[in-house]
C-alpha cells in the first residue's frame, strides 16, 4: 500500500510547561504502524513552509502523542492549533531504537526524553534518568514511574539531583546492559564515550533540521563511519559506535 | 481526448512533468507515495565521477516561500549509480535524466561517455550548482565558458543533451544560445539562486557553508522570466522548474516556454506534488478546453 500524509485531528492539548505543548491526534494509520524512537513530518501551518520534525512520544489505540516545544515560527504556529482542528502529518518515519532484552538505561535530556516514553513501555523495569535546567521544566515524571525507576537531575538543583544525568548514570553503570538515549549533543557524546569504555551497547537519537523527512534530498545528515548518513532515513537512532562527533 | 504527451528531443514523454535533481534522490523514496510509472520522467540527484561526500550539516534553511539549501552534491558516483540505483528505477516505464556535475571540463567528458553507454534515456549537464567550490556554477556563468564545455561535452554525449542553466547571471539570452549553438539539445532552468540566513541571537549563518542555493514558491517569478527569455533566443526546448508546487503554476512555465517543467521543493511538503502537478495540468486544461498540452508551450501573450 502507498504512504500518505494523514490528516488528523486534534482531540486534546495541554501546555505541560512553558512553551511546551503535549498534543494527542486521531491518527489510526500512524498510531498503528509506529515503533519507538520513530518520528512525525508536521505541516504546521500556512505560515510556514517546511514541514517540521517531531519525535512521537506515545500511541494508545488510535491516538498518537507528540510533545514539543517552541522554538521558532513552526512550532510556535503549531502551538496555535486548538481541539478540532486538524493536522497534516507524514509519518511514523525513520528507524528508532532497536529494543533488546538486556538491562536498559533510558538517559534523556530536556526535550529528548518524550521519544523515550513509548520504549519505556515495552522495557523490563529500566532505569529512567531524567535531566531538566530547572525544575519548571520538569514534565512526564509520572508518566514514566508507570514503566521503571525515575532518576531526575536538574542543572540547579532545584528539583532531584543536582547536576546532569550523566553523574547518575555513572555512579549505577553497574547495572547497566544498554543505553538508549536522546538528548543535547554534549550528553550523548558523554554516553557514547562511557559506553565504549564500558563495552555496552549505546543507541542514540540524533536531531538536524531536515526538508523532506523522507531520504530525498539528504538535507539532515550526520557524520557516521560510513561518511554522512541521513538521519530521516537510517536514523534517528544510531548506534553511538556509528556515529563520529566532530569538535 | 486531452493529449498530455510530449516529445522531447526525440524522446517520448507520456506527460510534460519531470522529477528535478537533488529533490528526489534516486526515485524509490518517493515511490512509496506514488506510483512512478506516472511521472513523465525522473531526474536523478547530481552525480559525479567519484563518490561525493557533500557539505557539513546544517545544510538547509526555511525562508519565506521557500529554502536555502548547501547539500554540495553528496552522491555515490557515477559508477554506483550505474550498479545500485539504475537498476532499479529503469524498471519503471518513465523517462530517466542522469544530472552530472564536475570538477573539471574532462570529468565532465567521462560522464557523458560512461553514462552514454547505459540506460539512462537523457544527460542533463549541470552547470549551475552553486554549492561546490569548484566546478558547478563556475562553467555557467560565462558565455564563453559554456560554449567550450558545451561542445567538449557533446563530442562524446550519444543521449540528447540537456544544459541546466545558472540564474546567477546578468544575461541568461546569452548563457542559452552559446550553449545552444555549441550543441546542447535542451536547456533546463532555473537551478537555485544564491542565499544567505543569518541567526541575529548567534551572528551565524544558519547554513554550515555559509551560503546556499534558494528554491521554491520565492523564485518562481524569476524562473518564469528566465524560461520566458531563454526561449526568445533559442528554438531547442527547455525543462521549466523553480517554485512549481501545482498545476497552475507548471502552465506557467509553460506558456512563458517550457516543453517540459519540474518539480523540486515542492515534494518536501506535499510528497504526491509531482503527480498533483500533472493532475492540475490536466484540470487546466480541460477547463480552457485544450486538448493537446502541447500548444501551451510559449503561449503567452506578451505586451
Ligand atoms: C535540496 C536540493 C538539492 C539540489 N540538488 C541539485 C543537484 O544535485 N543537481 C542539480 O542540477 N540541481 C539541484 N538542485 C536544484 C533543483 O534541481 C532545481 O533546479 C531548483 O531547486 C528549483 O526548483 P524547485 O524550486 O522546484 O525546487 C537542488 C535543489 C534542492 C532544493
Ligand atoms: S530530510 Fe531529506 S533526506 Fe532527510
Amino acid at each position: 500500500m502507498l504512504k500518505k500524509a494523514h490528516i488528523t485531528k486534534l482531540i486534546k492539548k495541554e501546555e505541560i510547561a512553558k512553551d511546551t505543548f503535549d498534543f494527542y491526534v486521531e491518527a489510526p494509520q500512524i498510531a498503528k504502524a509506529a515503533s519507538p524512537g520513530q518520528f512525525i513530518h508536521v505541516k504546521c501551518g500556512d505560515g510556514t513552509f517546511l514541514r517540521r520534525p517531531i519525535s512521537i512520544c506515545d500511541t494508545e489505540g488510535d491516538i498518537l502523542r507528540f510533545i514539543f516545544q517552541i522554538r521558532g515560527k513552526g512550532t510556535a504556529e503549531l502551538a496555535q492549533k486548538e481541539v478540532g482542528d486538524y493536522i497534516d502529518i507524514l509519518g511514523p518515519l525513520g528507524q528508532g531504537f532497536k529494543i533488546k532484552d538486556k538491562k536498559a538505561f533510558l538517559v534523556g535530556g530536556g526535550i529528548g526524553i518524550y521519544p523515550l516514553l513509548m520504549l519505556a513501555k515495552k522495557l523490563k523495569d529500566p532505569k529512567i534518568f531524567l535531566g531538566f535546567r530547572t525544575k519548571d521544566l520538569v514534565t512526564l515524571e509520572e508518566d514514566f514511574k508507570k514503566w521503571g525507576q525515575v532518576i531526575i537531575s536538574t542543572d540547579d538543583g532545584s528539583y532531584g539531583r543536582k547536576g546532569f544525568s550523566i553523574d547518575a548514570v555513572k555512579e549505577m553503570i553497574d547495572e547497566c546492559e544498554i543505553i538508549y538515549a536522546c538528548g543535547p549533543i554534549p550528553m550523548l557524546k558523554a554516553l557514547k564515550n562511557l559506553a565504549e569504555d564500558r563495552g555496552i551497547e549505546c543507541q542514540i537519537s540524533l536531531e538536524q533540521r531536515m526538508g523532506c523527512g523522507v531520504g530525498a534530498c539528504l538535507s539532515c545528515v550526520c557524520k557516521t563511519v560510513r561518511g554522512y548518513d541521513k538521519i530521516c532515513q537510517r536514523g534517528p537512532v544510531f548506534d553511538s559506535s556509528e556515529v563520529i562527533f566532530d569538535d | 481526448m486531452t493529449n498530455l504527451s510530449v516529445n522531447f528531443c526525440g524522446v517520448n514523454f507520456k506527460n510534460p512533468v519531470v522529477s528535478v535533481s537533488g529533490t528526489f534522490n534516486f526515485g524509490l523514496e518517493y515511490g512509496m507515495y506514488f506510483d512512478l510509472n506516472q511521472l513523465g520522467g525522473i531526474t536523478v540527484k547530481g552525480l559525479t565521477l567519484k563518490p561525493r561526500l557533500g557539505n557539513p550539516p546544517p545544510r538547509i534553511a526555511e525562508t519565506p516561500c521557500g529554502i536555502l539549501n548547501s547539500i554540495g552534491l553528496q552522491n555515490p558516483g557515477v559508477e554506483a549509480f550505474l550498479k545500485n540505483e539504475l537498476p532499479m528505477i529503469r524498471k519503471y516505464n518513465t523517462n530517466i535524466i542522469a544530472n552530472i556535475a564536475g570538477n573539471t571540463i574532462e570529468e565532465y567528458c567521462e560522464m557523458a561517455k560512461i553514462l552514454s553507454e547505459s540506460g539512462v534515456d537523457l544527460i542533463e549537464m549541470n552547470i549551475s550548482c552553486p554549492n561546490v567550490k569548484e566546478g558547478g556554477v563556475h562553467f555557467g556563468t560565462d558565455p564563453k565558458m559554456v560554449a567550450k564545455i558545451t561542445s567538449k561535452v557533446k563530442k562524446y554525449c550519444k543521449k540528447p543533451l540537456i544544459v541546466k542553466l545558472s540564474p546567477n547571471v546578468s544575461d541568461i539570452k546569452a548563457i542559452a544560445k552559446a550553449a545552444e549553438e555549441n550543441g546542447a539539445d535542451a536547456l533546463s532552468l532555473i537551478n537555485t539562486i544564491l542565499g544567505m540566513r543569518i541567526d541575529i541571537n548567534t551572528k551565524r549563518p544558519i547554513l554550515r557553508n555559509n551560503v546556499g542555493g534558494l528554491s521554491g514558491p520565492a523564485i518562481k517569478p524569476v524562473a518564469v522570466r528566465m524560461v520566458y527569455e531563454a526561449k526568445q533566443s533559442v528554438s531547442i526546448p527547455i525543462i521549466g522548474m523553480g517554485g512549481i508546487m501545482c498545476g497552475d503554476d507548471a502552465v506557467e512555465f509553460m506558456l512563458a516556454g517550457a516543453t517540459l517543467v519540474g518539480v523540486g521543493t515542492a515534494s518536501f511538503i506535499n510528497p504526491t506534488a509531482c503527480v498533483d502537478v500533472i493532475d492540475g495540468i490536466k484540470k487546466y486544461m480541460e477547463k480552457h478546453n485544450i486538448n493537446d498540452v502541447n500548444s501551451l508551450t510559449g503561449g503567452v501573450i506578451a505586451y
